[in-house]
């Protein structure tokens, strides 16, 4: 484990630089660690694949010396820890190809497949959500089919909808918001993953299995 | 009370200091981007520092007030209206904030505070994900906000802040920076430079122009968290200064960050100003944010003791 600081007011603890499970456990250990009894001075705690990152109030932490030395021990309490005892599953409707998710077919035969070849080989994997971030409740996704990964488009759309569920590089993500986006789109959820007005706002959270199942335009509509 | 925005300015939204705690949903800091110009004028009228005020961008506002008031303006100044002192305002009588001068964005903090609903612990407006603030969007000619019902007793027309506590505005600041991460793997060539802030700026961010920033290393970085102050460097060698709307996550190479107390300057550089950067060690950055809260703080009680 690594600690440095980000800016005045941030601290990163870095397990590594691999994005595996073993990482994702200490990062999520150590976070919810953080999250049940945060040290003074604490303001906001961020996971993300190999680190955690901690922001401080320097008026509230004693000291910088003091908050340091108080994470590290925080860390290494973390790591003896046993993983999460259940691992939340959670299932997200995807409508692929059509309007819904216009590369699809380029994503099918750069990966030399038919498009419910590519559809199955999606909706047939276990994704892990290694992070939320970019934008609110967008999930970094880890797990996609090597056979699927495929370079984002050389123009970005200026406008991705809410819900799109794109392919970019090796990752696969949903949009949450409507934004300007690269990443090649596959398909579209019906679901929503930003949801501002309930605690917590973002329906999936670091940690989390994710499934992807295939419905039709008819189940798409009739969602509510 | 009510507020009329009888017209709404460039760009102005409910601003107070953000919501931090919700970083690991993707929900940003947000809040106002000059946080301290927001801080100084909610004390001017005798509110707590967090109370919700307007953040205007470049061209400020016109506003009615339904009763007497007490407004105070931070940041940019504005013509028109005197900054960093409180101002008594009649009811019915036209606020009218011109041009933004001495930055971009000027904050008018009113007593009371703007009384819009929380939405994630905050009042500040969200634009990308339309949530917090006046219904998720900037102000519009024509809206009519509630502020809090409050009463500032006292003679206050002669208060001034010092302005040696202000932070040095100018469009071409020199910023302090501790390194990042990554500052290794470039050359130190850009701690002499000079950039121009482009034309793409808002409140994520502030690109600059200059000599291209060249990484080192071919290392792929694993996304971690950025923040405000953040000085990354996307492949193309133009680096970005992240403000108060900065995503919680990025990939890009970190060469450095704005220390806490240089963030204001930042957030008020606009199109074709420039920047230079200047590197402190972390233990004076500390050294510096202490005392301004300290100053802060100070402040905080001297007029509390006058609004009494």
């Amino acid at each position: 484990m690594t600690l440095f600081p980000l800016g005045d007011a941030a601290l990163v603890l870095e397990f590594g630089h691999a994005i595996d499970d073993a990482a994702l456990v200490r990062v999520q250990a150590l976070a919810a660690s953080l999250g049940r009894d945060p040290p003074a001075g604490v303001t906001d705690v961020v996971p993300a694949f190999a680190s955690v990152t901690v922001f401080y109030d320097l008026a509230r932490a004693g000291s910088y010396d003091q908050l340091c030395a108080e994470l590290r021990t925080r860390a290494g309490r973390a790591a003896s820890r046993p993983p999460f005892a259940t691992t939340r599953v959670i299932e997200i409707p995807v409508c692929y190809g059509g309007e819904f998710g216009p590369d699809l077919q380029q994503v099918a035969t750069q990966a030399g497949l038919s498009a419910e070849e590519a559809v199955a080989l999606h909706s047939g994997a276990e994704y892990r959500v290694h992070a939320i971030g970019f934008v609110p409740g967008f999930p970094y996704l880890g797990g996609l089919p090597a056979r699927l990964h495929t370079p984002r488009r050389a123009t970005p759309r200026t406008q991705v909808p809410a819900g799109a569920v794109g392919i970019g590089g090796a990752q696969t993500g949903v949009y949450p918001l409507a934004t300007p986006g690269g990443w090649n789109l596959i398909g579209r959820t019906p679901l929503a993953l930003f949801r501002p007005a309930e605690d917590p706002p973002a329906l999936l959270r670091a940690g989390d299995t994710v499934k992807f199942r295939s419905i039709s335009p008819e189940e798409f509509a009739s969602w509510k | 009370m009510e507020m009329n925005v009888v017209r709404a300015g460039r760009l102005t939204t409910v601003q107070d200091l953000g919501r931090p705690g919700h970083r690991a949903t993707g929900v940003p800091l947000g809040g106002a981007a000059d946080a301290f110009a927001l801080r100084v004028a909610n004390l001017l009228v005798g509110n707590t520092e967090n109370a919700a005020g307007l953040e205007c961008t470049l061209t400020g506002p016109e506003l009615v007030f339904s009763a007497d008031t007490l407004i105070a303006v931070g940041g940019a100044s504005f013509e028109g209206l005197p900054a960093w002192q409180p101002v008594r305002v009649r009811a019915g009588e036209p606020v009218v904030l011109g041009a933004c001068r001495g930055g971009c964005r000027g904050y008018v903090a009113v007593a009371g505070g703007i009384e819009v609903a929380p939405m994630l612990d905050s009042r500040s407006t969200y634009l990308r994900a339309k949530i917090g603030g006046y219904e998720g969007r900037a102000l519009r000619d024509g809206d009519k906000l509630t502020v809090g019902d409050v009463v500032r007793p006292g003679s206050i027309e002669h208060w001034r802040i010092d302005p040696r506590i202000l932070p040095p505005y100018s469009a071409s600041p020199v910023l302090r920076v501790v390194r990042g991460a990554q500052a290794d793997e470039f050359d130190a060539g850009w701690l002499q430079a000079e950039f121009r802030v482009t034309p793409q700026f808002d409140r994520m961010g502030l690109r600059l122009s200059g000599p291209k920033l060249e990484r080192q290393s071919r290392r792929d970085l694993t996304s971690a968290a950025v923040t405000p102050g953040t000085v990354q460097v996307p492949p193309d060698g133009q680096p970005i200064i992240l403000l108060a709307d900065a995503q919680t996550i990025g990939g890009y190479p970190r060469l450095a960050h704005v220390i806490g107390v240089d963030q204001s300057l930042a957030a008020q550089l606009e199109a074709g100003g420039t920047v230079r950067f200047r590197e402190v060690t972390l233990a004076e950055a500390h050294r510096l944010w202490l005392i301004r809260e300290h100053t802060l703080a100070i402040l905080r009680e001297g007029l509390a003791e006058k609004f009494k």
